[in-house]
């Protein structure tokens, strides 16, 4: 059998098993040889001694979403896993490793049809001093993804260096018995050969390269509120706002949270929130405060399965509307959406600048799968914007705050600059910033936050367009990557697609969305939510040029790459 | 308690010269307010009463000022002329604003300011041993009683209106 | 220029800014405007200097009138607002306004959290015991027999005792002030201001049209008999058992103020990259 350009790879098992250690082990040996990977957890509610699954990816090229079924299962114990459903997807293709002591196989393994050998995983630990089953798993999975003792131990003596040498000797010994364990398992997956780069490469998640566009941006101060599954973003920014000068104070609610940014860019600081749905939900009034005062923040709203507090660690797309249109009044703001762990950096830092040049709230839609999924990427190239925050300099005469300047963005005054006093309001005012009734005021101040977003040219950046197809799909956020594959996988079989995924939501782009649909004969449109959101807000807002198929459906599975490529050849 | 408590101390001609202009000044500052408030709660007849009482009382002040030649006064006062607990005698009370108040209300506010400074400058006649602060300030008792009978001849052009003046048909606003 | 000639050359009138206030004439806020601008003539800050932030309600109107840099944002979240400027540019004087409806009821838990944080900022309720703006519904400090048309006959619900809660929760300078006595409240809010940390000033300030009943505050009030403590301990007796109506400076702690510092912000960003690299 061809080797193949991508393997995936579950490791299951509960509370201490060590599972999620040894799949990010994998994944980091295969990426200092080279491959590129995608490492996702998923896990039962308990905070400590919960069912635990890690789901790697390994390829030759960028891995943006996860297969339609996994390649090698390795159970290290069962306990609970057909919670896991249909999450690790197997087939008759599929090597299963199982520990006779862990339990029975869940039905999702058993009724797969796939191969299952039995290996004494525990027992083998047992008979190493200080011996643990999940090494004798590494050692497995190592050996049947091809790599080699000495690449699996350069990476233990680095990642348990502090441990000691007792420690690092027992992994050792524990890795040793799983490739001899693994001696005679006949695997006919093959990883092909990594594609050799110069390009210095990152291991992250999502939410971390998130955290860092902030910082790129210019965001110095954040407050934080916590909330699954956007803490990561503040558990990163805490000690590295504070290497760049910048502060992160802990908030007592997300109400204070939202209103801390304002503060701080209200002052001249640039500032930043990360939450999710039920977070952002009570963000939502001061986000209109921020609309109406001009002040410029960014919220990033990392998504989860909803309404309420819903399937706080699992990805959903559900957030588009409240984003779009969850502020009272007319309230126009920026939404964006990143498409990829990678892209979750460029499209904050983006979004960053955004908000200051546009003195207006940015919010960024990630989700639980970008978010929380660690991967190889390449180093993402420094990208710098032209233009900030307009700054009034050298006030003389009357400032004023709300003047309805050409392009409706008007020079902001800061705390402390002689002259330009002046009261932020989040009631209708003059452009003095006096409070106001008065019909004329209230359409004048009105016309300029919508002229200031509408004339702005956001250039190419709105979107991914790829492919030139008279099928189009068009998607966002995470699913991107799925819908990527689904499109190649169609070229493979002869079906050109198109793939539209817009990375600015709002203010929309009717115009390059026709430019992009232009010659389009059907319109498939891939989404992650039960009600069609984004179905709903493409035939809102565009003249969509061709019939139309809704492809959605909600969390907590993943839509693959193999689900869309149905879509496509459904309809081809 | 803090230094504000209590009255500005009188040590010679130049501290009493200087708290008489704090106190012509102080009621022209609160007139204007209050006729600011009546411009904006639209009760114009107010406004010109609190105006006029301003503008007189801005007279007075500037009838001071000439009275202490080169010395500057306006400085002075403003270092030493805080008054405490009890207030700037002659300003009208702030809190007896009424939105419907009419010129007998004013009146009896601009009396009562007047009765005030009146009672204020005869206690430094009463307690004064410096004889050209004792002169000053007998001049100026008598200056505040010319003040308060004429507040008492403008009172007979405006007889206390009916218990009903305070009436408003309509309900409050809730403006935000 | 020098301290002197700084403290000198400020009026009251060099605060106000040229908007005539809007509040019922009578209102006590009147007069809390005139203590916050002769306070800081008092202090001598240059009006760009100082940040007003506030919420709504009547009380939240005061940043407009004031000629310093102002914030009138969502209702009952000023505190949290007001952190987020004060800990990015600890060069400003930031100040609070609040009414017992934003600041007590919608806006409570900031309140704990204001007085724990003890950032270096001065919180002033403008306390009429009543929502004033929306006609008259009782507050968390209304009497619960205070009858409205939300609550016939009284809420029938105890009021909450703002500097008791403002003790627990760590505020380090608290006060009481009465509106009528804008000497007295300007040198108690420059105190404040001065007092580093979080410092609260309860102002009793008469509603005239839905509490005329509180025009006999005036008779009520009187300074406290004895001066300010800083035993938590003694305050906490003296603040559970007072009447309500004693005025002054009650507790001045000396909690350092909490300040995390601020550092250079022109360093080379690659640095952060290496925790993600290869």
């Amino acid at each position: 059998m061809a080797a193949s350009p991508s393997i995936s790879i579950a490791i299951v098992g509960s509370g201490g098993a060590g599972a999620l250690t040894t799949v990010n082990f994998l994944l980091e040996v295969a990426c200092a040889a080279g491959w590129h990977g995608l490492f996702t957890r998923t896990l039962g509610p308990q905070i400590r001694g919960g069912e635990a699954a890690g789901l790697l990816r390994l390829a030759v090229h960028p891995v943006e979403c996860l297969p339609d079924q996994f390649d090698l299962i390795i159970g290290i114990d069962w306990l609970n896993a057909h919670r896991f459903g249909n999450e690790i997807k197997a087939g008759p293709q599929t090597l299963v490793i199982s520990d006779p002591r862990g339990g029975e196989p869940p039905p999702m393994v058993t009724q797969s049809g796939a191969r299952v050998v039995e290996v004494e995983m525990k027992e083998i630990a047992k008979s190493i001093s200080g011996g643990r089953p999940n090494m004798i798993a590494l050692g497995i999975a190592s050996r049947l993804l091809g790599f080699t003792t000495e690449q699996v131990f350069a990476l233990i003596a680095k990642q348990l260096g502090d441990k000691g040498t007792a420690a690092i000797e027992a992994s050792r010994a524990g890795i040793k018995a799983g490739f001899e364990a693994a001696a005679g398992i006949g695997f006919e997956a093959e990883l092909a050969k990594p594609v050799p780069s110069e390009a210095r490469r990152w291991l992250l998640s999502g939410n971390e390269a998130a955290a860092l566009g902030a910082i790129r941006g210019g965001v110095r101060f954040a407050a934080a509120y916590p909330i699954t599954p956007a803490t990561e973003i503040l558990e990163w920014l805490s000690p590295n706002l504070t290497k760049v000068g910048g502060i992160l104070l802990q908030a007592e609610d997300e109400l204070a949270a939202i209103n801390m940014i304002i503060g701080s860019s209200y002052g001249g600081t640039p500032a930043l929130t990360a939450t999710s749905g039920p977070g952002l939900s009570l963000m939502i009034e001061a986000i209109g405060l921020a609309t109406a005062a001009e002040i410029p923040i960014v919220v990033i709203d990392v998504m989860r399965g909803g309404p309420s507090t819903g399937i706080p660690t699992k990805s959903e797309q559900t957030d588009l509307n409240i984003a779009i249109y969850g502020l009272h009044g007319d309230a126009p703001h920026l939404v964006l959406a990143p498409q990829s762990v990678s892209d979750s950096l460029f499209t904050t830092q983006w979004a960053t600048f955004l908000a200051e040049a546009l003195q207006t709230p940015a919010i960024v839609l990630s989700d639980q799968f970008m978010g929380q999924s660690r991967a190889a990427i390449e180093r993402p190239a420094d990208v710098a914007f032209i233009g900030a925050r307009s700054v009034a300099a050298n006030i003389s005469g009357s400032y004023k705050r709300y003047a309805l300047a050409p392009g409706g963005v008007s020079a902001m005054a800061l705390p402390g600059m002689p002259g330009g006093q002046y009261t932020a309001d989040g009631l209708t005012h003059t452009e003095l910033g006096i409070p106001t009734s008065g019909a004329g005021d209230h359409l004048a101040q009105l016309d300029k936050r919508r002229d200031k977003l509408d004339r702005f040219n956001f250039g190419d950046h709105w979107a991914s367009i790829e492919g030139s197809g008279d099928l189009a799909i068009i998607t966002w956020g995470s699913l991107t990557g799925a819908a990527r594959e689904a499109a190649a996988r169609a070229a493979a079989d002869g079906v050109n697609v198109r793939m539209i995924a817009p990375r600015l939501l709002a203010p929309v782009q009717p115009e390059r969305l026709a430019a992009a649909l232009e010659g389009v004969r059907r319109i498939l449109v891939v989404e992650q939510t039960h009600g069609g959101q984004f179905h709903r807000y493409l035939r809102a807002h565009h003249d969509l040029p061709a019939p139309v198929r809704a492809f959605h459906r909600p969390g907590p599975l993943p839509i693959t790459a193999g689900e869309i490529h149905r879509a496509i050849i459904d309809w081809s | 308690m803090s230094k504000s408590s209590g009255q500005p101390k009188i040590s010679g001609l130049n501290d009493l010269l200087a708290v008489a202009y704090q106190i012509e000044s102080d009621a022209v500052e609160r007139y204007n307010l209050l006729a600011d408030q009546m411009e904006t709660h639209n009760n114009p007849e107010l406004v010109k009463i609190f105006r006029d009482l301003a503008r007189a009382e801005g007279i007075h002040g500037e009838e001071i000022r000439r009275l202490a030649g080169s010395f500057d006064v306006v400085s002075h006062a403003r270092e030493m002329a805080r008054f405490g607990r009890m207030g700037s005698p002659e300003e009208a009370e702030l809190d007896a604003a009424h939105y419907l108040m009419t010129p007998w209300h004013a009146l009896q506010l601009s009396l009562a300011g007047e009765e005030r400074a009146l009672a204020y400058f005869a206690r430094i006649v009463e307690t004064a041993t410096d004889p050209k602060v004792k002169a000053l300030a007998e001049e100026l008792v008598e200056e505040e009683a010319e003040h308060v009978n004429l507040v008492h001849r403008l009172l007979r052009r405006y007889p206390k209106p009916a218990d009903s003046w305070a009436d408003d048909p309509d309900p409050p606003a809730s403006p935000e | 220029m020098s301290g002197l000639t700084t403290r000198l050359a400020c009026k009251p009138a060099d605060y106000k800014s040229d908007l005539k206030p809007i509040w019922c004439p009578g209102c006590g806020d009147y007069h809390v405007l005139m203590s916050f601008t002769r306070a800081f003539a008092q202090l001598g800050l240059p009006s760009e200097s100082i940040a007003v932030v506030s919420g709504i309600g009547c009380s939240s109107r005061i940043p407009a009138y004031t000629n310093c840099y102002g914030f009138h944002g969502v209702h009952g979240r000023s505190l949290a607002l007001a952190a987020g400027l004060k800990v990015t540019r600890p060069d400003l004087t930031v100040v609070v306004a609040s009414g017992d409806g934003d600041g007590y009821s919608i806006g409570g838990n900031h309140f704990l959290h204001a007085c724990r944080r003890n950032i270096d900022m001065t919180y002033v309720v403008m306390d009429n015991r009543i929502y004033g703006m929306t006609k008259g519904q009782p507050s968390p400090t209304t009497e619960p027999e205070f009858d409205t048309a939300l609550t016939p006959g009284g809420t029938g619900v105890a009021p909450f005792h703002p500097l008791v809660v403002a003790l627990a929760s760590g505020a380090n300078f608290i006060a009481r002030c009465f509106s009528g006595d804008p000497n007295e409240t300007a040198d108690v809010l420059a105190e404040a201001i001065r007092h580093p940390g979080f410092s609260f000033v309860e102002i009793l300030s008469p509603c005239v049209t839905f509490r005329p009943d509180e025009k006999e505050w005036k008779e009520l009030v009187r300074p406290a008999s004895v001066p300010a403590t800083s035993d938590q301990g003694k305050a906490a007796r003296r603040l559970m058992t007072d009447d309500g109506f004693n005025l002054g400076i009650l507790y001045r702690g000396n909690r350092p103020p909490f300040q995390p510092a601020v550092g250079a912000r022109d360093v080379d960003l690659t640095e952060l990259e290496k925790d993600f690299e290869l």
